[in-house]
Protein backbone atom coordinates (compact mmCIF):
# COMPACT_ATOMS: atom_id res chain seq x y z
CA UNK A 1 0.00 0.00 0.00
CA UNK A 2 1.41 3.56 -0.88
CA UNK A 3 0.64 4.34 3.06
CA UNK A 4 3.02 1.41 3.75
CA UNK A 5 5.90 3.11 1.76
CA UNK A 6 5.56 6.16 3.11
CA UNK A 7 5.86 4.87 6.65
CA UNK A 8 9.05 3.23 6.09
CA UNK A 9 11.67 5.57 7.86
CA UNK A 10 13.83 6.33 4.88
CA UNK A 11 10.79 8.27 2.90
CA UNK A 12 9.54 9.59 6.08
CA UNK A 13 13.20 11.39 6.60
CA UNK A 14 13.38 12.63 2.87
CA UNK A 15 9.67 13.70 3.30
CA UNK A 16 10.56 15.18 6.79
CA UNK A 17 13.75 17.16 4.96
CA UNK A 18 11.61 18.60 2.02
CA UNK A 19 9.17 19.66 4.09
CA UNK A 20 11.41 21.46 6.23
CA UNK A 21 13.41 23.01 3.22
CA UNK A 22 9.88 23.99 2.06
CA UNK A 23 8.96 26.07 5.55
CA UNK A 24 12.47 27.11 5.32
CA UNK A 25 12.00 28.74 1.96
CA UNK A 26 8.30 30.20 3.28
CA UNK A 27 10.17 31.44 6.40
CA UNK A 28 12.79 33.07 4.06
CA UNK A 29 10.63 34.39 1.94
CA UNK A 30 8.69 36.32 5.27
CA UNK A 31 11.84 37.54 6.66
CA UNK A 32 12.46 38.84 2.65
CA UNK A 33 9.26 40.53 2.55
CA UNK A 34 10.44 42.17 6.13
CA UNK A 35 13.61 43.20 5.29
CA UNK A 36 13.17 44.42 1.83
CA UNK A 37 11.67 47.66 1.97
CA UNK A 38 14.28 48.99 4.74
CA UNK A 39 16.75 47.67 2.58
CA UNK A 40 15.76 48.80 -1.19
CA UNK A 41 16.68 52.78 -0.24
CA UNK A 42 20.26 52.22 -0.06
CA UNK A 43 20.69 51.12 -3.39
CA UNK A 44 18.15 53.48 -4.72
CA UNK A 45 19.92 56.36 -3.29
CA UNK A 46 23.10 55.87 -5.05
CA UNK A 47 21.53 54.98 -7.88
CA UNK A 48 22.38 57.17 -10.86
CA UNK A 49 19.15 57.03 -12.32
CA UNK A 50 15.68 58.67 -11.15
CA UNK A 51 13.93 55.41 -10.64
CA UNK A 52 15.33 52.21 -8.97
CA UNK A 53 17.17 49.47 -12.23
CA UNK A 54 18.30 46.12 -11.47
CA UNK A 55 21.25 46.09 -12.09
CA UNK A 56 21.82 49.69 -10.91
CA UNK A 57 23.29 51.43 -13.73
CA UNK A 58 26.10 53.43 -12.19
CA UNK A 59 27.01 54.54 -8.59
CA UNK A 60 26.63 57.90 -7.28
CA UNK A 61 26.70 60.31 -4.18
CA UNK A 62 24.97 62.65 -6.02
CA UNK A 63 21.71 62.22 -4.27
CA UNK A 64 23.55 63.06 -0.94
CA UNK A 65 25.43 66.19 -1.85
CA UNK A 66 21.92 67.24 -3.24
CA UNK A 67 19.81 66.73 0.15
CA UNK A 68 22.98 68.45 1.84
CA UNK A 69 22.78 71.63 -0.50
CA UNK A 70 18.59 71.83 -0.26
CA UNK A 71 17.87 74.75 1.68
CA UNK A 72 14.62 73.18 2.44
CA UNK A 73 15.35 69.77 3.43
CA UNK A 74 18.29 71.80 5.72
CA UNK A 75 15.91 73.67 7.15
CA UNK A 76 13.49 71.04 8.01
CA UNK A 77 16.34 69.06 9.16
CA UNK A 78 17.51 71.16 11.59
CA UNK A 79 14.28 71.82 12.73
CA UNK A 80 13.06 68.26 13.78
CA UNK A 81 16.92 67.83 14.97
CA UNK A 82 16.01 70.88 17.77
CA UNK A 83 12.61 69.45 18.18
CA UNK A 84 13.92 65.69 18.88
CA UNK A 85 16.43 67.18 21.06
CA UNK A 86 13.97 69.43 23.10
CA UNK A 87 11.44 66.33 23.05
CA UNK A 88 14.08 63.93 24.50
CA UNK A 89 15.04 66.28 27.47
CA UNK A 90 11.35 67.27 28.71
CA UNK A 91 10.28 63.51 27.73
CA UNK A 92 12.53 61.66 29.88
CA UNK A 93 12.96 64.55 32.46
CA UNK A 94 8.76 63.98 32.98
CA UNK A 95 8.65 60.66 32.24
CA UNK A 96 11.18 59.75 34.49
CA UNK A 97 9.48 61.93 37.37
CA UNK A 98 6.07 60.12 36.73
CA UNK A 99 7.38 56.98 36.71
CA UNK A 100 9.06 56.92 40.43
CA UNK A 101 5.61 58.66 41.38
CA UNK A 102 3.70 55.56 39.86
CA UNK A 103 5.83 53.14 41.28
CA UNK A 104 7.08 54.31 44.10
CA UNK A 105 4.33 57.03 45.22
CA UNK A 106 1.04 56.73 46.66
CA UNK A 107 -1.01 58.81 44.37
CA UNK A 108 -4.76 58.38 45.16
CA UNK A 109 -5.69 57.37 41.18
CA UNK A 110 -2.29 55.92 40.40
CA UNK A 111 -3.72 53.34 37.27
CA UNK A 112 -5.95 56.13 35.88
CA UNK A 113 -2.79 58.41 35.60
CA UNK A 114 -1.09 55.75 34.15
CA UNK A 115 -3.54 55.19 31.62
CA UNK A 116 -3.78 58.26 30.50
CA UNK A 117 -0.17 59.16 30.40
CA UNK A 118 0.02 55.59 27.93
CA UNK A 119 -3.12 57.18 26.12
CA UNK A 120 -1.19 58.51 22.81
CA UNK A 121 0.09 55.22 22.06
CA UNK A 122 -3.76 54.11 21.38
CA UNK A 123 -5.80 57.32 20.28
CA UNK A 124 -4.99 57.47 16.18
CA UNK A 125 -2.50 59.75 15.57
CA UNK A 126 -4.36 61.54 13.13
CA UNK A 127 -7.13 62.11 15.71
CA UNK A 128 -4.35 63.65 17.68
CA UNK A 129 -2.83 65.54 14.91
CA UNK A 130 -6.27 67.38 14.24
CA UNK A 131 -6.95 67.58 17.83
CA UNK A 132 -3.42 69.69 18.61
CA UNK A 133 -4.38 71.71 15.03
CA UNK A 134 -7.42 72.61 16.28
CA UNK A 135 -5.76 74.06 19.34
CA UNK A 136 -2.40 75.56 18.33
CA UNK A 137 -3.89 77.29 15.11
CA UNK A 138 -5.93 79.82 17.12
CA UNK A 139 -2.25 80.38 19.35
CA UNK A 140 -0.47 80.91 16.18
CA UNK A 141 1.34 77.91 17.04
CA UNK A 142 1.38 75.82 14.33
CA UNK A 143 4.95 75.52 12.71
CA UNK A 144 6.31 76.57 15.88
CA UNK A 145 9.06 75.01 18.02
CA UNK A 146 6.73 75.46 20.87
CA UNK A 147 3.92 73.18 19.68
CA UNK A 148 6.23 70.62 18.18
CA UNK A 149 7.84 70.67 21.19
CA UNK A 150 4.64 70.43 23.29
CA UNK A 151 2.52 67.43 20.74
CA UNK A 152 6.01 65.14 20.51
CA UNK A 153 7.10 65.26 24.41
CA UNK A 154 2.76 64.10 24.93
CA UNK A 155 3.65 61.28 22.05
CA UNK A 156 7.19 60.38 23.97
CA UNK A 157 6.23 60.21 27.15
CA UNK A 158 4.41 56.84 26.93
CA UNK A 159 8.05 54.98 25.86
CA UNK A 160 9.49 56.95 28.65
CA UNK A 161 7.22 55.71 31.58
CA UNK A 162 7.08 51.94 30.26
CA UNK A 163 10.70 51.69 29.75
CA UNK A 164 11.53 53.71 33.10
CA UNK A 165 8.86 51.66 35.03
CA UNK A 166 10.25 48.49 34.17
CA UNK A 167 13.68 48.97 35.31
CA UNK A 168 12.52 50.36 38.82
CA UNK A 169 10.49 47.27 39.09
CA UNK A 170 13.86 45.46 38.74
CA UNK A 171 15.66 48.11 40.88
CA UNK A 172 15.69 46.70 44.71
CA UNK A 173 13.46 49.69 46.88
CA UNK A 174 15.26 48.74 49.95
CA UNK A 175 18.48 49.89 48.84
CA UNK A 176 16.62 53.47 48.68
CA UNK A 177 15.31 53.15 51.82
CA UNK A 178 18.57 52.16 53.34
CA UNK A 179 20.23 55.50 51.64
CA UNK A 180 17.56 57.68 53.33
CA UNK A 181 18.18 55.89 56.54
CA UNK A 182 22.22 56.65 56.50
CA UNK A 183 20.86 60.33 56.66
CA UNK A 184 21.13 61.10 52.31
CA UNK A 185 18.19 63.22 51.34
CA UNK A 186 15.24 62.44 49.00
CA UNK A 187 17.77 63.95 45.80
CA UNK A 188 21.01 62.13 47.26
CA UNK A 189 18.91 59.07 47.73
CA UNK A 190 17.87 59.65 43.99
CA UNK A 191 21.04 60.46 42.09
CA UNK A 192 23.34 58.62 44.42
CA UNK A 193 21.78 55.47 44.49
CA UNK A 194 18.74 55.42 42.44
CA UNK A 195 19.63 56.85 39.28
CA UNK A 196 22.92 55.04 38.50
CA UNK A 197 21.39 51.56 38.89
CA UNK A 198 18.10 52.89 36.83
CA UNK A 199 20.53 54.41 34.48
CA UNK A 200 20.43 52.01 31.04
CA UNK A 201 16.95 51.61 31.18
CA UNK A 202 16.58 55.93 31.52
CA UNK A 203 19.16 56.07 28.91
CA UNK A 204 17.07 53.40 26.48
CA UNK A 205 14.00 55.74 27.21
CA UNK A 206 16.14 58.89 25.85
CA UNK A 207 16.70 57.13 23.24
CA UNK A 208 12.93 56.08 22.41
CA UNK A 209 11.69 59.18 22.59
CA UNK A 210 14.36 60.90 20.57
CA UNK A 211 13.07 58.77 17.98
CA UNK A 212 9.48 58.90 18.94
CA UNK A 213 10.23 62.39 18.00
CA UNK A 214 12.33 62.32 14.81
CA UNK A 215 10.43 59.51 12.58
CA UNK A 216 6.97 61.21 14.22
CA UNK A 217 4.91 62.16 10.84
CA UNK A 218 1.38 62.43 11.27
CA UNK A 219 0.75 64.53 13.95
CA UNK A 220 3.67 66.59 12.23
CA UNK A 221 1.78 66.78 9.29
CA UNK A 222 -0.76 68.60 11.01
CA UNK A 223 0.95 70.65 12.85
CA UNK A 224 3.37 72.00 10.04
CA UNK A 225 3.21 74.77 8.31
CA UNK A 226 4.94 76.73 5.99
CA UNK A 227 7.42 78.43 8.39
CA UNK A 228 7.99 75.25 10.50
CA UNK A 229 8.13 72.06 8.68
CA UNK A 230 9.57 68.96 10.23
CA UNK A 231 11.32 66.77 8.13
CA UNK A 232 8.44 63.91 8.42
CA UNK A 233 6.36 66.33 6.80
CA UNK A 234 9.05 67.86 3.79
CA UNK A 235 9.32 63.95 3.15
CA UNK A 236 5.75 62.80 3.65
CA UNK A 237 5.22 66.48 0.89
CA UNK A 238 8.02 65.28 -1.84
CA UNK A 239 7.02 61.69 -1.72
CA UNK A 240 3.41 62.25 -2.69
CA UNK A 241 4.59 65.40 -5.40
CA UNK A 242 8.11 65.13 -5.84
CA UNK A 243 9.49 61.08 -6.11
CA UNK A 244 13.12 62.07 -6.47
CA UNK A 245 16.18 59.88 -5.33
CA UNK A 246 16.75 62.70 -2.97
CA UNK A 247 14.65 61.09 -0.56
CA UNK A 248 15.84 57.48 -0.97
CA UNK A 249 19.10 59.26 0.38
CA UNK A 250 17.37 61.01 3.23
CA UNK A 251 15.70 57.64 4.35
CA UNK A 252 19.13 56.15 4.40
CA UNK A 253 20.52 58.73 6.51
CA UNK A 254 17.32 58.28 8.56
CA UNK A 255 17.51 54.91 8.80
CA UNK A 256 21.15 54.54 10.00
CA UNK A 257 20.46 56.65 12.41
CA UNK A 258 17.82 54.69 13.67
CA UNK A 259 19.44 51.68 13.62
CA UNK A 260 22.92 52.71 15.05
CA UNK A 261 20.88 54.75 18.28
CA UNK A 262 18.68 51.68 18.63
CA UNK A 263 20.88 48.88 17.91
CA UNK A 264 23.40 50.16 20.88
CA UNK A 265 20.18 50.36 23.41
CA UNK A 266 19.55 46.93 22.22
CA UNK A 267 23.19 45.67 22.74
CA UNK A 268 23.64 47.58 26.58
CA UNK A 269 20.23 45.87 27.14
CA UNK A 270 21.44 42.30 26.15
CA UNK A 271 23.98 42.54 28.13
CA UNK A 272 22.70 42.46 31.31
CA UNK A 273 20.66 39.69 32.35
CA UNK A 274 16.96 40.41 32.98
CA UNK A 275 14.93 38.72 35.71
CA UNK B 1 -1.11 56.65 55.04
CA UNK B 2 -0.27 53.39 55.97
CA UNK B 3 2.79 52.84 53.78
CA UNK B 4 4.28 56.33 54.37
CA UNK B 5 7.83 55.84 55.39
CA UNK B 6 9.58 59.72 56.95
CA UNK B 7 13.18 59.27 57.53
CA UNK B 8 12.93 59.76 61.65
CA UNK B 9 10.59 56.33 61.85
CA UNK B 10 12.13 54.13 59.10
CA UNK B 11 15.29 53.41 61.35
CA UNK B 12 12.91 52.37 63.75
CA UNK B 13 11.57 49.67 61.67
CA UNK B 14 12.92 45.82 62.64
CA UNK B 15 14.37 44.41 59.49
CA UNK B 16 11.50 42.10 58.96
CA UNK B 17 8.92 44.71 58.86
CA UNK B 18 11.39 46.15 56.03
CA UNK B 19 11.93 43.63 53.59
CA UNK B 20 7.74 42.66 54.29
CA UNK B 21 7.02 46.69 53.82
CA UNK B 22 5.57 47.92 50.45
CA UNK B 23 7.94 49.29 47.77
CA UNK B 24 5.81 52.54 47.65
CA UNK B 25 7.43 54.94 50.38
CA UNK B 26 7.31 58.49 48.90
CA UNK B 27 5.26 60.30 50.82
CA UNK B 28 1.50 61.71 49.12
CA UNK B 29 3.50 65.52 48.17
CA UNK B 30 6.64 63.71 47.04
CA UNK B 31 4.16 61.66 44.64
CA UNK B 32 2.27 64.66 43.94
CA UNK B 33 5.32 66.91 42.87
CA UNK B 34 6.87 64.74 40.60
CA UNK B 35 3.52 63.70 39.10
CA UNK B 36 2.93 67.09 38.30
CA UNK B 37 4.83 67.74 35.33
CA UNK B 38 3.44 64.40 33.55
CA UNK B 39 -0.18 65.95 34.65
CA UNK B 40 0.60 69.27 33.03
CA UNK B 41 1.66 67.82 29.78
CA UNK B 42 -1.29 65.57 29.05
CA UNK B 43 -3.49 68.18 30.34
CA UNK B 44 -2.06 70.52 27.51
CA UNK B 45 -0.59 68.39 24.99
CA UNK B 46 -3.70 65.63 25.00
CA UNK B 47 -6.67 66.03 27.05
CA UNK B 48 -7.61 69.80 25.95
CA UNK B 49 -7.08 69.37 22.21
CA UNK B 50 -8.96 66.23 22.35
CA UNK B 51 -11.51 67.98 24.82
CA UNK B 52 -11.54 70.92 21.64
CA UNK B 53 -12.15 68.44 19.09
CA UNK B 54 -15.51 66.90 20.83
CA UNK B 55 -16.71 70.08 21.22
CA UNK B 56 -15.90 71.46 17.84
CA UNK B 57 -17.82 68.47 16.59
CA UNK B 58 -20.85 69.28 18.27
CA UNK B 59 -20.43 72.71 17.52
CA UNK B 60 -23.72 74.57 17.31
CA UNK B 61 -24.97 72.54 19.76
CA UNK B 62 -26.56 69.89 17.02
CA UNK B 63 -25.76 66.33 16.29
CA UNK B 64 -25.64 67.80 12.72
CA UNK B 65 -22.04 66.42 11.77
CA UNK B 66 -22.77 62.59 12.86
CA UNK B 67 -25.60 62.74 11.16
CA UNK B 68 -23.65 63.36 8.45
CA UNK B 69 -21.91 60.22 8.87
CA UNK B 70 -24.74 58.85 9.12
CA UNK B 71 -26.73 59.92 6.49
CA UNK B 72 -23.85 59.57 3.48
CA UNK B 73 -23.83 55.63 2.39
CA UNK B 74 -20.51 56.23 1.56
CA UNK B 75 -18.78 57.19 5.44
CA UNK B 76 -20.31 54.35 6.84
CA UNK B 77 -18.92 52.64 4.12
CA UNK B 78 -15.42 53.75 4.84
CA UNK B 79 -16.07 52.70 8.55
CA UNK B 80 -16.66 49.61 7.72
CA UNK B 81 -13.92 49.15 5.10
CA UNK B 82 -11.76 50.77 7.84
CA UNK B 83 -13.18 47.87 10.57
CA UNK B 84 -12.21 45.10 7.61
CA UNK B 85 -8.90 46.05 6.27
CA UNK B 86 -7.51 46.21 10.12
CA UNK B 87 -9.04 42.61 10.26
CA UNK B 88 -7.52 41.13 7.01
CA UNK B 89 -4.09 42.83 7.83
CA UNK B 90 -4.45 41.53 11.69
CA UNK B 91 -5.19 38.00 9.90
CA UNK B 92 -1.96 38.56 7.66
CA UNK B 93 -0.14 39.57 10.23
CA UNK B 94 -0.38 36.38 12.71
CA UNK B 95 -0.66 33.61 9.49
CA UNK B 96 2.94 35.27 8.35
CA UNK B 97 4.32 36.09 11.59
CA UNK B 98 4.01 32.71 13.82
CA UNK B 99 6.25 31.16 11.83
CA UNK B 100 8.66 33.61 12.05
CA UNK B 101 8.42 33.80 16.44
CA UNK B 102 8.40 30.37 16.65
CA UNK B 103 11.41 29.87 14.55
CA UNK B 104 13.16 32.50 16.75
CA UNK B 105 11.77 30.88 20.04
CA UNK B 106 13.06 27.68 18.96
CA UNK B 107 16.26 28.61 16.98
CA UNK B 108 19.41 28.59 18.99
CA UNK B 109 20.79 32.12 20.02
CA UNK B 110 22.93 32.99 17.16
CA UNK B 111 20.87 31.79 14.48
CA UNK B 112 17.81 33.53 16.70
CA UNK B 113 19.66 36.45 16.61
CA UNK B 114 19.39 36.89 12.47
CA UNK B 115 16.03 36.34 13.09
CA UNK B 116 15.54 39.07 15.51
CA UNK B 117 17.61 41.28 13.27
CA UNK B 118 15.13 40.59 10.42
CA UNK B 119 12.26 41.57 12.72
CA UNK B 120 13.64 44.19 14.20
CA UNK B 121 15.24 46.36 11.30
CA UNK B 122 12.17 47.34 9.74
CA UNK B 123 10.55 48.29 13.22
CA UNK B 124 13.50 50.55 13.96
CA UNK B 125 12.58 52.29 10.56
CA UNK B 126 10.16 55.01 10.37
CA UNK B 127 6.91 54.38 8.60
CA UNK B 128 7.22 57.17 6.36
CA UNK B 129 10.25 55.79 4.91
CA UNK B 130 9.31 52.13 5.09
CA UNK B 131 5.74 53.17 3.10
CA UNK B 132 8.02 55.59 0.48
CA UNK B 133 9.85 52.00 -0.10
CA UNK B 134 6.60 50.78 -0.66
CA UNK B 135 5.69 53.72 -3.20
CA UNK B 136 8.80 52.73 -4.83
CA UNK B 137 8.18 49.22 -4.90
CA UNK B 138 4.64 49.37 -6.02
CA UNK B 139 4.68 52.31 -9.00
CA UNK B 140 4.40 51.67 -12.54
CA UNK B 141 7.81 51.40 -13.58
CA UNK B 142 8.88 50.34 -10.02
CA UNK B 143 11.02 46.83 -9.62
CA UNK B 144 7.76 44.80 -8.80
CA UNK B 145 6.77 45.50 -12.11
CA UNK B 146 9.95 45.49 -14.18
CA UNK B 147 10.30 41.66 -12.70
CA UNK B 148 6.70 40.72 -14.05
CA UNK B 149 7.70 41.64 -17.48
CA UNK B 150 11.03 40.53 -17.86
CA UNK B 151 9.88 37.03 -16.77
CA UNK B 152 7.18 37.04 -19.04
CA UNK B 153 4.21 36.87 -16.80
CA UNK B 154 2.87 40.18 -17.98
CA UNK B 155 2.79 42.47 -21.24
CA UNK B 156 2.32 45.89 -19.51
CA UNK B 157 2.85 47.17 -16.29
CA UNK B 158 -0.07 46.15 -13.89
CA UNK B 159 -1.17 48.79 -11.65
CA UNK B 160 0.06 48.00 -8.33
CA UNK B 161 0.25 51.02 -6.08
CA UNK B 162 -2.86 52.99 -5.05
CA UNK B 163 -5.14 49.87 -4.92
CA UNK B 164 -6.63 48.27 -1.92
CA UNK B 165 -3.96 45.58 -1.96
CA UNK B 166 -1.41 47.65 -1.50
CA UNK B 167 -2.67 49.21 1.37
CA UNK B 168 -3.21 45.43 2.95
CA UNK B 169 0.38 44.72 1.66
CA UNK B 170 1.70 47.71 3.17
CA UNK B 171 0.00 47.98 6.32
CA UNK B 172 1.05 44.19 7.01
CA UNK B 173 4.56 44.73 6.70
CA UNK B 174 4.49 47.82 9.14
CA UNK B 175 2.92 45.97 11.67
CA UNK B 176 3.94 42.63 11.60
CA UNK B 177 6.54 43.27 14.43
CA UNK B 178 3.70 43.90 16.46
CA UNK B 179 2.81 40.59 16.22
CA UNK B 180 5.75 38.62 15.94
CA UNK B 181 6.95 39.91 19.30
CA UNK B 182 4.38 39.54 21.83
CA UNK B 183 4.28 35.61 20.27
CA UNK B 184 8.01 35.10 20.56
CA UNK B 185 7.81 36.12 24.38
CA UNK B 186 4.97 33.74 24.88
CA UNK B 187 6.89 31.18 23.32
CA UNK B 188 10.15 32.03 24.66
CA UNK B 189 8.58 31.52 28.11
CA UNK B 190 7.14 27.94 27.22
CA UNK B 191 9.35 25.62 28.86
CA UNK B 192 10.88 23.08 26.28
CA UNK B 193 10.00 20.16 28.93
CA UNK B 194 6.27 20.44 28.02
CA UNK B 195 6.63 19.49 24.21
CA UNK B 196 9.59 17.11 24.95
CA UNK B 197 6.79 15.32 27.36
CA UNK B 198 4.28 15.11 24.81
CA UNK B 199 6.41 13.51 22.54
CA UNK B 200 7.60 10.72 25.28
CA UNK B 201 4.41 10.21 25.69
CA UNK B 202 3.82 9.11 22.21
CA UNK B 203 2.67 12.34 20.39
CA UNK B 204 3.49 12.95 16.83
CA UNK B 205 5.45 16.66 16.25
CA UNK B 206 2.33 17.65 15.00
CA UNK B 207 -0.28 16.83 18.09
CA UNK B 208 2.39 18.35 19.77
CA UNK B 209 2.18 21.51 18.60
CA UNK B 210 -1.61 21.36 18.20
CA UNK B 211 -2.32 20.21 22.18
CA UNK B 212 1.30 21.79 23.52
CA UNK B 213 2.14 25.11 21.98
CA UNK B 214 -0.39 26.39 20.21
CA UNK B 215 -2.57 26.45 23.30
CA UNK B 216 -0.14 28.03 25.65
CA UNK B 217 1.03 30.66 23.07
CA UNK B 218 -2.51 31.94 22.91
CA UNK B 219 -2.01 34.72 25.51
CA UNK B 220 0.98 36.13 23.20
CA UNK B 221 -1.54 35.67 19.41
CA UNK B 222 -4.07 37.54 21.18
CA UNK B 223 -1.95 40.41 22.65
CA UNK B 224 -0.36 40.64 19.22
CA UNK B 225 -3.79 40.72 17.23
CA UNK B 226 -5.31 43.16 19.33
CA UNK B 227 -2.05 45.47 19.28
CA UNK B 228 -1.90 45.08 15.26
CA UNK B 229 -6.30 45.79 15.05
CA UNK B 230 -6.17 48.59 17.23
CA UNK B 231 -2.79 50.36 15.66
CA UNK B 232 -4.51 49.66 11.51
CA UNK B 233 -7.86 50.97 12.80
CA UNK B 234 -5.69 54.49 12.94
CA UNK B 235 -3.46 54.30 10.81
CA UNK B 236 -3.10 57.12 8.47
CA UNK B 237 0.69 57.49 6.96
CA UNK B 238 1.02 54.31 5.14
CA UNK B 239 -2.82 54.08 3.94
CA UNK B 240 -2.69 58.04 2.34
CA UNK B 241 0.71 56.99 0.42
CA UNK B 242 0.81 53.71 -1.00
CA UNK B 243 -3.49 53.81 -1.08
CA UNK B 244 -5.60 55.27 -3.77
CA UNK B 245 -9.69 57.16 -4.02
CA UNK B 246 -10.56 53.79 -4.15
CA UNK B 247 -9.30 52.38 -0.72
CA UNK B 248 -10.40 55.24 1.70
CA UNK B 249 -10.22 54.29 5.46
CA UNK B 250 -11.55 56.61 8.35
CA UNK B 251 -7.54 57.98 9.06
CA UNK B 252 -7.25 59.12 5.07
CA UNK B 253 -10.64 60.36 4.77
CA UNK B 254 -10.29 62.72 7.63
CA UNK B 255 -6.90 63.57 5.87
CA UNK B 256 -8.71 64.26 3.30
CA UNK B 257 -11.64 66.30 5.25
CA UNK B 258 -8.86 68.45 6.71
CA UNK B 259 -6.22 68.95 3.64
CA UNK B 260 -8.60 69.04 0.73
CA UNK B 261 -11.96 70.01 1.84
CA UNK B 262 -10.90 71.83 5.22
CA UNK B 263 -14.77 71.26 6.77
CA UNK B 264 -12.94 70.61 10.19
CA UNK B 265 -16.35 70.28 12.10
CA UNK B 266 -16.45 67.72 10.16
CA UNK B 267 -13.17 66.24 10.49
CA UNK B 268 -13.82 66.38 14.30
CA UNK B 269 -17.04 64.20 14.24
CA UNK B 270 -14.95 61.66 11.90
CA UNK B 271 -11.95 61.68 14.24
CA UNK B 272 -14.65 61.35 17.61
CA UNK B 273 -16.15 58.07 15.80
CA UNK B 274 -13.00 56.61 14.78
CA UNK B 275 -11.58 57.03 18.48
CA UNK B 276 -15.17 56.01 20.09
CA UNK B 277 -14.52 52.96 18.15
CA UNK B 278 -11.05 52.57 19.27
CA UNK B 279 -11.57 52.90 22.43
CA UNK B 280 -14.11 50.84 22.02
CA UNK B 281 -12.19 47.76 20.94
CA UNK B 282 -9.37 48.64 23.78
CA UNK B 283 -12.05 48.60 26.17
CA UNK B 284 -13.12 45.09 25.25
CA UNK B 285 -9.45 43.76 24.86
CA UNK B 286 -7.77 45.65 27.55
CA UNK B 287 -7.22 42.25 29.79
CA UNK B 288 -5.70 40.43 26.58
CA UNK B 289 -4.02 43.84 25.61
CA UNK B 290 -1.79 44.71 28.66
CA UNK B 291 -0.09 47.74 26.62
CA UNK B 292 3.00 47.80 29.11
CA UNK B 293 3.67 44.17 28.95
CA UNK B 294 3.41 43.66 24.98
CA UNK B 295 5.42 47.09 24.15
CA UNK B 296 7.77 45.71 26.19
CA UNK B 297 8.67 43.11 24.28
CA UNK B 298 8.39 45.37 21.28
CA UNK B 299 10.93 48.09 22.67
Amino acid sequence: MILDVFASPAIRSYSAAAGIIAGGAAIGGILFFLLLPTLIVIPMSLSETNYIEFPPRGLTLKWYSAYLSDPDWMAATWFSLRIALATTATATITGTMAALAIVRGCLPFRTALQALALGPLIVPHIVLGVALYLTFSPLQLTGSFLGFLVAHTVLAIPYVIITVTASLQRFDPTLELAALNCGANRLQAFFLVVLPNIAPGVAAAAVFAFLASFDEATVAFFISDVGGKSIGRKMFEDIDFNLTPVIAAVSTVLVATSLLLMGSVHLVNARKPRP
Amino acid sequence: MTNFISRSRSHRLSFRRLSSYSARFYSLPTSIVLATPLIAALAIGFLYPVLKLFALSFSGGTLAYYRRIVAEPLHLAVLTGTVQVALVVTVASLLLGFPVAYLMARLSKGPATVVGACVFIPLWTSVLIRSYAWVTLLQRNGIINELLIDTGVTDGPLKLIYTQGAVILAMTHVLMPFMILPIYSALRALPADYVRAARNLGAGPLRAFVAVTLPLSLPGVFAGSVMCFVLALGFYITPALVGGPGSMLMATLIGQQTTVLLDWPFAAALSTVLLAVTLLFVLLFRRTLSLSKGLNSVY
